[in-house]
Formats: structure tokens, sequence, C-alpha cells
């Protein structure tokens, strides 16, 4: 096994609209091993979900656009053969979604959903099948799971079904789990035991794990490296450490400012970043976070001008889209930003 | 379960009974807004050369003299009871249910009724074995190959279906098909199935189509709407991402659950087809409630009129209930009651 | 809503007929003609069209409403007369030959024709020996009385004619065999005999015949009857018997084993089924005449107005029909009770004045219409005068001259206003009202229209007296047809002025002339026939001079020849093709 379990190279994924090209993802490189966790943070629309709906190759060929390369395991996804992708979906890679509810078919128990889900990898029968997801959702702790598993998803509480939807994307013990937001739609408590849920699986299964979210929180749990997307492309990644403690773009400046934590001394007001997200069919020109950034008047003009390239920063394979050079933002980083977040 | 559908059992029966005494106030209470005499009423039912004594007999007879609710309450009770009728050279015993004697051809209805059933039900249950076949197939094929020619002809073809009235696809096929090809049967050829299974189907089959088209293209319009909605749905994407083959996730996933609002008005349409494809029986002259209600509304005739609305309403109540009892086996978050 | 889809499936099957004719073209349906005669329009007006004496086969009859009744005592429609003579017999019936002689009366039951004596006020029949019932009993003279006598309970018949109880000479009050049970009837009725019948009346009738030839005369088993389910399964006397009858939907006949052909000089008994298909759709019918899929429409008042167009349009198919003129006057009276009209000059202005072509028109133009109307009296009915008291021009749309003058004369020189009523559901009459008021306007004649529903139009509307007083109706649309061919069916009822009721309800809504009542009694009780018939035409002349009576059309209907069968001609009795006669070729 040469090169990493999952490397993306180069991804560009849009959307032809009446409007105009809708660019959700516009040269995405990263790379993962199993073993490890990718947290991939951005707002809405930044492209972080659409990005892990193309891992899995479940964009509509006839209304996105998709290249670039998807390497997983030694196989390129992108221009592989849709029914060879059909059979390592829910098989070799998984997903968790966001909202466990809308996201299984309320027709159905989730027993079936969830043999339905090993039965399409696996020539069993459905008393052995069933055997198997009752196990499965017993291990994502689901108390008397041999009772609850003709049970409707209705029927469950939010926490709870989450779990059981993390037993479906498991049951085929995948080696790549994309999560796209697991516990927005849970409650705070709830939240903590899924994502120590998920932790234990990856440990147990050396998957690779992509966890996407808006919430740093999360993130700072979880993630070995952390990647920030903003208008469709990566503007920071690096490790998590790099990224908390000595992050070098403004943006992430700002998410960090706008993240409520318990360990600061002041919890008075959150600093949210100035504006609205980016239009993905019209992007401002130059940079594409220049109309928000504090900072882009020592840019010299160049940050409504010309784009900025991802280039490397001051942790180890850290990078960082911005024109500013990187002491400049290292200082800003130490001097500026970094007290009136420890002072909140 | 058991309570909930006695309940609506009930509350059907009332509603019967509404339905009849809101027929009954129709036919005697408007004529008088407008200065009827039990006399003038009676006149429909005699002949040219009725004399003023023959106005009256029939009159009396037909109990025009009694207040309606006198009236109401025998049409009432005959149903729990029965009614003795004179039919001159005797009495005849009408048994419960007795839904009175027609007016013009003093005849039982009942009996009647019972007879016209099974031609309704046959027109019926074949063209929506057709138009469910059809409508949804189209639907589902039109929904998935979306803005494609097959979509757009299809889609064309079914908002003809649904435009153009059953009078004039009926009269127009019976033309081409019956009497210029003589593929199909004439009109008015219905035989009961008990009687000759082959000629059964051949009296049918052009009614079938007919009825057919203008459904199916209604539920073709309706189930592809259905699926576009229901393939939106993220249960959808997670079917594909578990892997599941494009037509699986299509069918097990997408048209089971488009299926369900297509239950009910399935049922409704049903229901009402069943009391009465008017239109249908009449331009095919199948002898169907539908005919029956034409015939004696056309010739005021009452208790015809009557019986067979009550009949309607009831197969229209019957299928709601179905409908109701299904969607709670077909959607487990329904909860009835 | 009814009515509008008939006209909407007229509409569209106009429509579609149009198309299909377009891309069709009529030769398939000459080719199914199957007999051996060569098509001619009303090639069976006067002659017998494909004459054969072959047996066998089934005729296929429809009809687009119910039959009013299959029981003899009660049905009081002039096809079901006409088809009764298959299954009955009654005293006379009308002879089953083409032309004049089919208004003639024949000894059906009887031996001959009534001999009158009393001067006209008892009337004895002698019925033939050894008919015999479907069942193999044979028919007595007793069974004709029962016959007749059930015919009169109206609680039970409401809808059957009410000849025999205006004039026999019934006990007070009786009700018939059912409710006056073992009262004695013999001051009406007596059978001295089993083979003998006699018929005493209150008044002297001359035209008791055409009595005897009602269908009430049918014998009746008194052992079978079964009151007003009797037509579910009717004794048979005639050569065909019920197979199989589902009242509203279906029925046929059969051969009657017992009917013996040597007792019967009138009827051949060609084919050995009938099979009759109730409440069919009526385009349908006619689509399915004009393909030979059904032989006959067996109302016989005529093809629906889509057909119509195709047939006249069509030489091939005109060919294939014939255009029975009927005994049946469409007509609009001219109510004296409304001022000015009962002055009788103001009558005589509307009588010039209207346009006749236009009123031809509206009823449907010469084929389907009729014919321009000058007399009460259909040309048919014996005794027919043919003379016009107010000339309509050259081109028939009136003379408003003469018009002008007979208004100077009534007071009214620059016209006056009236209503004229009609039957919201006839369209024709709806077209009647609205050619006279645009022909009666060329003079000042102002009309409002007012529909009435024809469900009550005489009995509450046109033809209630004080309705018509208060509603100043001075003109109503009306139409008469004779119960049989004669003056006195056709004339009583509609010009007598003692039928007029304050109640309402009759056909005559105008004509009150005490003369002329006196004119029909007259001949009413005239037993010689010839002068009987004399008589007639004085008085249909003196309603025209009272002005009582503005005449439209003789009506006429449009037939479609049935293809597949033999002897067809047109009854002149019933002015539609003879049900007695047909075979199958």
């Amino acid at each position: 096994m040469s090169g990493p379990f999952l490397e993306l190279k180069n991804l560009k994924i849009s959307f032809p609209t009446d409007d105009g090209v809708v660019h959700s993802v516009d040269g995405l490189s990263f790379s993962l091993e199993r073993g490890k966790t990718l947290g991939i943070v951005g707002e809405s629309g930044s492209g972080k979900s659409v990005t892990s709906l193309g891992i899995l190759g479940l964009h509509n060929k006839r209304n996105a656009d998709v290249s670039g390369e998807i390497w997983l395991d030694g196989d390129e996804l992108i221009r592989a053969e849709p029914e060879r992708v059909r059979k390592l979906r829910g098989n070799k890679m998984a997903m968790i979604f966001q909202d466990p509810l809308s996201s299984m078919h309320p027709y159905y128990s989730v027993g079936h959903q969830i043999v339905e889900a090993y039965r399409v990898h696996h020539n069993v029968s459905k008393k052995v099948a069933r055997k198997h997801a009752i196990d499965m959702l017993g291990k994502v702790g689901i108390p008397q799971p041999d009772r609850r598993v003709d049970d409707y998803p209705h029927q469950f509480s939010g926490g709870m079904r989450q779990r059981a939807m993390i037993a479906m994307a498991l049951v085929n013990d995948p080696q790549l789990l994309i999560a796209d937001e697991p516990t927005t739609a849970l409650d705070v408590t709830v939240q903590a035991q899924i994502l120590d849920l998920m932790h234990k699986l990856q440990e147990e299964f050396n998957s690779a794990l992509i966890i996407i979210t808006h919430d740093l929180g999360v993130v700072a749990e979880l993630a070995d490296d952390v990647l920030v997307m903003y208008g469709g492309k990566c503007i920071e990644y690096g490790t998590a450490s790099t990224i908390f403690e000595r992050p070098e773009h403004p943006y992430t400046w700002g998410l960090l400012g706008s993240m409520p934590r318990i360990d600061r001394p002041n919890l008075d007001r959150l600093v949210p970043i100035p504006g609205l997200p980016p239009s993905l069919i019209n992007l401002p020109s130059g940079c594409a976070f220049h109309p928000r950034c504090a900072y882009e008047p020592r840019t010299a003009g160049l940050g409504k001008t010309v784009a900025p390239e991802l280039v490397p920063a001051g942790g180890s394979k850290h990078l960082v889209r911005c024109h500013l050079p990187t002491e400049e933002r290292q200082r800003i980083w130490l001097e500026e930003v970094k007290p009136k977040l420890e002072a909140q | 379960m058991i309570t909930y559908i006695i309940r609506r059992l009930f509350a059907a029966i009332v509603l019967l009974f509404i339905v009849s005494a809101a027929t009954f106030a129709i036919f005697y209470l408007v004529p008088r807004l407008v200065g009827a005499t039990p006399e003038t009423l009676a006149t429909r039912y005699v002949g040219r050369a009725a004399t003023p004594e023959t106005v009256g007999l029939i009159a009396h007879k037909l109990g025009f003299y009694d207040p309606i609710w006198v009236q109401y309450g025998r049409w009432v009770k005959a149903i729990f009871v029965g009614a003795d009728y004179n039919i001159g050279t005797s009495v005849e015993h009408c048994p419960a249910p007795c839904f009175g004697y027609s007016f013009i051809t003093h005849q039982p209805v009942w009996p009647d009724l019972l007879n016209r059933i099974p031609v309704t039900l046959s027109l019926a249950v074949g063209a929506a074995v057709l138009w469910v076949f059809f409508g949804v197939s189209t639907g589902v094929l039109s929904a998935l190959r979306r803005g494609s020619l097959l979509d757009r002809t299809a889609m064309s073809f079914s908002l003809a279906g649904v435009s153009l009235p059953i009078f004039f696809t009926g009269m127009v096929g019976l033309l081409v098909f019956s009497y210029k090809l003589q593929w199909t049967a004439p009109g008015g050829t219905y035989t009961p199935f008990t009687e000759n299974p082959g000629k059964w189907f051949y009296a049918l089959l052009l009614p079938w189509c007919v009825l057919a088209v203008q459904f199916s293209a209604q539920y073709a319009r309706l189930t592809r709407a259905g699926m576009l909605e229901t393939l939106g749905e993220d249960y959808i994407r997670t079917a594909r991402a578990k892997g599941l083959r494009e037509r699986d996730v299509n069918v097990r996933h997408g048209l089971r659950a488009a299926l369900t609002p297509l239950l009910t008005i399935f049922g409704l349409d049903f229901g009402l087809l069943i009391g009465g494809a008017v239109l249908t029986e009449a331009v095919f002259s199948l002898p169907g409630l539908g005919k029956y209600a034409y015939d004696a509304i056309t010739n005021n005739d009452l208790p015809k009129v009557l019986g067979v609305t009550m009949m309607a309403a009831f197969f229209v109540v019957v299928a709601n209930l179905i409908v109701d009892l299904l969607y709670a086996v077909v959607d487990p978050r329904v909860r009835l009651g | 809503m009814i009515r509008k889809t008939r006209v909407l499936v007229a509409a569209t099957a106009v429509l579609a007929l149009g198309l299909t004719a377009a891309c069709g073209g009529g030769d398939d349906d000459s080719t199914t003609n199957t007999s051996a005669a060569k098509p001619e329009f009303n090639a069976a007006m006067t002659k017998v069209y494909n004459p054969s004496d072959k047996k066998g086969g089934t005729i296929r009859l429809a009809n687009s409403g119910d039959w009013d009744t299959l029981d003899p005592g009660e049905t009081y429609y002039g096809y079901s007369w006409n088809f009764l003579r298959l299954y009955g017999r009654s005293l006379l019936t009308y002879k089953v030959e083409p032309g004049a002689a089919g208004n003639e009366l024949t000894p059906d039951l009887a031996e001959g024709l009534g001999v009158p004596s009393d001067a006209g006020k008892t009337w004895t029949y002698k019925i033939r020996s050894g008919i015999k019932y479907e069942d193999g009993t044979v028919i007595k003279s007793a069974d004709v009385k029962y016959a007749v006598l059930r015919s009169i309970d109206k609680e039970t018949f409401p809808n059957g004619p009410a000849y025999f109880e205006q004039f026999l000479n019934l006990p007070a009050g009786y009700k018939g065999p059912y409710k006056s049970k073992g009262v004695n009837t013999d001051s009406a009725i007596t059978t001295p005999d089993d083979t003998t019948i006699v018929f005493h009346l209150k008044v002297p009738f001359g035209g008791f015949d055409y009595l005897a030839a009602l269908s009430q005369t049918v014998p009746v088993p008194e052992a079978k009857d079964t009151g007003a389910n009797y037509k579910q399964h009717v004794v048979s006397s005639g050569p065909y018997m019920f197979d199989q009858n589902n009242l509203g939907k279906d029925f046929s006949l059969k051969r009657n084993p017992n009917w013996d052909a040597a007792t019967d000089p009138i009827r051949k008994a060609l084919p050995d089924r009938y099979e009759v298909s109730l409440n069919v759709n009526a385009d349908d019918i006619d689509n399915r005449l004009l393909s030979g899929d059904l032989d006959i429409d067996v109302v016989g008042t005529g093809v629906q107005p889509a057909a119509l167009g195709r047939v006249v349009g069509d030489p091939a198919l005109k060919a294939e029909s014939d255009n029975p003129v009927l005994a049946r006057l469409w007509y609009t009276s001219i109510n004296g009770t409304v001022a000015p009209l009962d002055n009788i000059n103001c009558r005589k202005a509307i009588e010039y004045a209207a346009d006749r072509t236009g009123y031809q028109t509206a009823y449907g133009g010469p084929l389907a219409g009729g014919d321009i109307a000058t007399t009460l009296m259909p040309p048919l009915i014996p005794g027919y005068q043919k003379f016009d008291l107010y000339p309509a021009g050259a081109d028939n749309t009136g003379d408003t001259a003469k018009a002008k003058e007979a208004l100077t004369a009534c007071g009214h020189p620059d016209g006056f206003e009236t209503n004229i009523a009609y039957r919201a559901e006839r369209p024709k009459e709806k077209a009647t009202a609205e050619s006279l008021q645009q022909s009666l306007a060329r003079v000042g004649i102002k009309l409002t229209l007012k529909p009435y529903p024809q469900g009550d139009y005489f009995s509450a509307y046109a033809g209630n007296p004080p309705f018509v007083k208060a509603n100043k109706i001075g003109l109503n649309t009306n139409g008469w047809g004779a119960d049989w061919n004669d003056g006195f069916g056709f004339l009583s009822q509609i010009v007598d002025s003692r039928v007029i009721r304050e109640t309402g309800g009759s056909s005559n809504t105008s004509v009150r002339d005490p003369d002329v009542d006196k004119m029909l009694d007259a001949a009413i009780a005239e037993t010689d026939t010839a002068k009987r018939e004399a008589m007639w035409g004085p008085i249909d002349k003196k309603v025209m001079e009272d002005a009582y009576i503005l005449p439209g059309v003789y009506a006429k209907s449009l037939l479609i020849r049935p293809k597949k069968l033999t002897n067809v001609f047109i009854s002149q009795a019933y002015n539609m093709y003879d049900y007695a006669a047909l075979g199958v070729a």
C-alpha cells in the first residue's frame, strides 16, 4: 500500500444552474491515513458536504461536474465505473448524516435498514444479517438491542437514533467513515456521548474518520488534523494543535473568536465574523475572504485582485492561503488576536 | 384499532342519515318553494291522460299528503324492518333493507341496486387495475428520466387525458374501435360475468380503457410529482450511501414513500367511481349504479335517487375508512384515533 | 345538468362524427346491407322493402330509455303498442300492410269488426275460438273483460289511457277488480258466452272500434295476474312469449309454442327471437344502426341531431333512411283569456304575421322537423281537409300587410306586447319562441320569452288558466299526437273547451268555442265511419277561423332503415316501421 489511504488531488465540483455555475469545491487537496481523524470546518456553503458526497460518488453526473482525483486505497474513484464505486459505498467507505430522523426511511424498521445495508454487500440470509444488526446496535450502546431492532426510527430518541445511524454506517466495517455534522441535531450532553462513541469505534476498527462540522468544539475533541474551508477552497490546513494554538488565517481567527469556551474567564460577548458567506456563483475577486477580512488593507491591494495560493505556514504540515507574509500573520496572532480571545 | 373502526362506522351511519335527509329535503322542499302541491308533484308519475282523480290517487299512494318527516320516517323505518306494498292483486312484503318502490316502475329499489353493483364494480375494478398500473409506471419512469423526451411526451399525453372529457373519448372510442374497426363491443352489450366471462370482458374492454386513460393521466402526474419530491428526501441519499442499486433506491425507498399519498387519492377516486361512473355508464350504456342514478334523477324518481345516493355515500365512506386504515398500516408513524 | 350533458354528448358526437366522417367515408355501411333490395330514400314508405318469407333469425332492438311498461293494461306509447302485437292480441288491430291500408282496423282476437247497436251505445265482438295463451289455456271473452276492467284501476296502473273509464257504463265508484272485488260490472261489459263480449257505453261513441284496438283489450288470465308485477312476466297471447325479462335492462322474446298460425291471418311470425336492450345511449343507437350492429331503434321517433346531419349529408346513408310523416302537430296556442287576444282580429294578426318557414326551421327543417301546417289535423288523419285560412305568402314567411290590417281592426295598429311560454327543456320549442319573437316583431307585436319546466307545464303553467291570466301568457308552444289516427283521437283533447279545468292539466289551453263543442259531440256519436270522417274537417276549420291555434308543422321523423331485415315498411298507424311484419334476411 503506497501512498496515503485517502488522497484528494485538486478536486473540483461545480453545478451548472440557470443563474450561473456554482463552484462548490474549487481545487481541494488533502490526504488521510487509517486510524486518523480529519476535521473539515467551515460555514454553510463552504463546500464541506459537497466534498464528502463527492468522495462517496453521490453526485448526479447529470447536474454536477466533478474533476480531479480521489484515491481510496489505490483506487481512483472519479474515473472509476459507477458499479465499482457502488460496491465500495456503504462497504469500504460509509457516511453518517446530520439529521438521523430524516435520513432514515420512516416506513422500515431500524433493524430492516441495517440488515439492508449489510445484505447489499454480503450474500447472507436475513437471519444472519439480523443477528449482525443486533450486535451492531449493542455495540453503539443501544440498550436491549434485540427488542429495539424492530422499532421504527420515529420511536427512538434523538441520541439513540444517531447511534442507530452510526450502527448502520459501520455494519460493514468501513475503512473510511465520513460523519457530516453528526452532532448538530443533538443535545449538548448527547453530543459528547456520540463523539465518545465515534472515537471508540474508530480505534476499534482503525478506520479513517472525516468529521465535517462548523463546530470547532467538536473538532477539538476528535480531530488529529484540521482543514478549514472557505468559498470552496482550503484556506488553512494543519494539525489540530497547530490550528488551535498557532492559526495563521484571519478566517480561522474569526472562527476561534466566535466559539464559546468554558475555559475562558469572561463569557461576555462572542465576536462573530462580520459579513456573509460568499456567493459561490460570483465569488469576490482576488481572495474570496477579502470583503470580510479586517487585515485586507495590509495586503496593499493584493487581497482584492489576486487569488492567494496555498503556501506553507508556521507549524508542521501547516498550509495557509493568505497574502499576508507568515511573520506578519504570526505577529498578528500573538499580539492582536490571541490576547483578545483570552480576555473574552 | 377496533374502537377506532367502530367509531368511524358510527360516524358513517350518522352521515348517511344526514345525506338521506338532505336528499329528501331537496326533493320535497325545493318544489314547495316554487309553489308545488302534492298534486303537481304527482303529475310526474301519471300518464298523459290522467284525470284529477287519478292524480289525487297517486299523490295519496306515494305519500305526498303526509308531512315530510312522516314520509322520511316511513322510509327510514322500511330500511330496518321492511314495508308492505300493494301491487293490486295482493300485498307484497318488501323485506329489510327496504329502500322503497320506484315511483315510476313500482318495483322495489333494493334488488335493483344489488343488481347494478356488480356492473359498476366490474367497471371500476378493471379500470382501476389498468390505470394504477399504467399511471404509476409512467409516472415513475417520467420522474426518473425527468426532462427527457419520454418525460415530456408522457406528460403531454396525460395533460390531454386529463383534459378531454370522458364523453368525448368514450364516443370517439366507440366510433373508431367498435363501429369502424369492429375491435371492441358496441355500447349496451354488457353481459354479467356469471353468464359469460368472455362476453363480459369483451363488453368492458373499451370502457375500461377509456376510463383508465383519464385516470392514469392523473395518476402519472401525481406519481411523477410524488416521486420527484420523495427522491429529494434525505433517506434516499442515505440509501444510495449504503451502496444500494439505483433500482432498489427508486423502488424500495422512493416509490414506496411516494405511493402513500396516492393511496389516499386512489381510495377516494375508487369510492366515488363506484358511487357513480355516470358519464362512462351513460356513454357505453352500462346498466350500473351511475346510469341508474342518471335515469332516476331525470325521471324525478325519489326512491331510486335515495337508494343510489345512499349506496354511493356508503361506498365513499367505506373507501375513506379503508384508506385511513391502510395508511396506518403502510406508514408506521401514523397513529389512528 | 343532465340536459346539458345530453346536449354536450350530442355536440361532441357531432364533432367526433365529423372527424371520423372526414377520414372514413360511409362505404362500409352500404356493404353491410345483406338484403337483396336496392336501398333508396323512402323506399319503405309505401311499399314492402325487401320482401321475404324466410323464417328464423334474431331481431335486435334498443330503447334509449326504459320501456314505459310491458303490461298491456297500462302501456301508453305508440311504439309499445306496435311491439305488443308480438306478444299480445287485442280485439282489433291495424292491418300489417304498407300505405293507407296500415291505418285500417282489422280483427285480431275478434273475428270481425265491432257490431254497434242501440245507436252506438252498445258494441258487440265475437272472439275467435281456440286461441291459446303461452301455457296452453284457451282464451275466453271473460279474459278480455278482466283485462279491460283491471286497466281501470288507476291507482295500480296510473299511466295508461283512460278511455274505457270515460265511455263504459261502469257502476258508480268502481275502482277495478282488485279494490272493488265482486262488484257486478255487467252494466259496462257482459260476456254472454265464452266467445262473445259486449260493451255498454254511457254515451254513443261511433269510433269505439278504435278503443277495441287498444292494448287494454289484450286478454289477461285472472289466475296469473300479479297486478303491478304482471309486467315481470306478461302471459302471451301472440306468436312470441317472454324468454328473459330484466326490467330496466333488457328482455327477449322467443316463439310461443301455443300460437296457432291458422288462427292468425295477420302475422307471419318469421323471426325466432327478439332481443331488446333498454336504456342505451341514444347516439350510440344511431351509430349501431348505421354500422348494422342493431336493427331497430324501437322508440321510432327518429335519429338524434348528430346522426341526422350525417345521414342527410351522405347520399349513400340517406338512401338507407325513411322519412315518415307523423300524426303529430307542433303548434302554438293563442290564449283568448289574455288581452288583447280576446279580440279575434288580434289573434288573426298573429296568424298572418308568423313566419312559417322559421317555425319549420326551428323544428329541424323539412326533413327532420316536418311539413308546414295550415290545418290542425295532419294529412294522415282520415277526414283531413286541406285549407289555408291565413296564407303566408309565396315563401311562407308570413303576410305582414294582412297582419297589419288585422291589428288595425282590433285597435292596436302599432302592435302590442305579450308573453310566450315554452318548455325549457325543449330546444326546438325555444327556437320556435325565438322565431315567433322575430317574425311578429315585424308588425310590432313584442313577445317576451318565458320558459317553464316541462314536468308541470300543463298542470301549473301554460295549461293552468289562472296562471295564464295572471302572468299574461298570450302564447304558449304546444304539440299533440293522436292516440290513434282519427279525428276524435286527434281533436277532442285539444279543441274541446270542456277539457279545460281551472286546476290545470289539459293540453287544450286556448280553444273555447261552444259551437266547436257541439260539432264534436255530433261527430263522436256518428256511427257511420264515412259520415263521421267527413265531420272532422269542418271542426278543424272552425277552430282555425277562431284563430285560437297557430299551426306549426306536421311532424316528421327520419328513421334509419334496418340493413339485415326483411319486409320492412312504415306502418301508417304507428308512423314507424311495422314491428309485426319484420323478418330476418
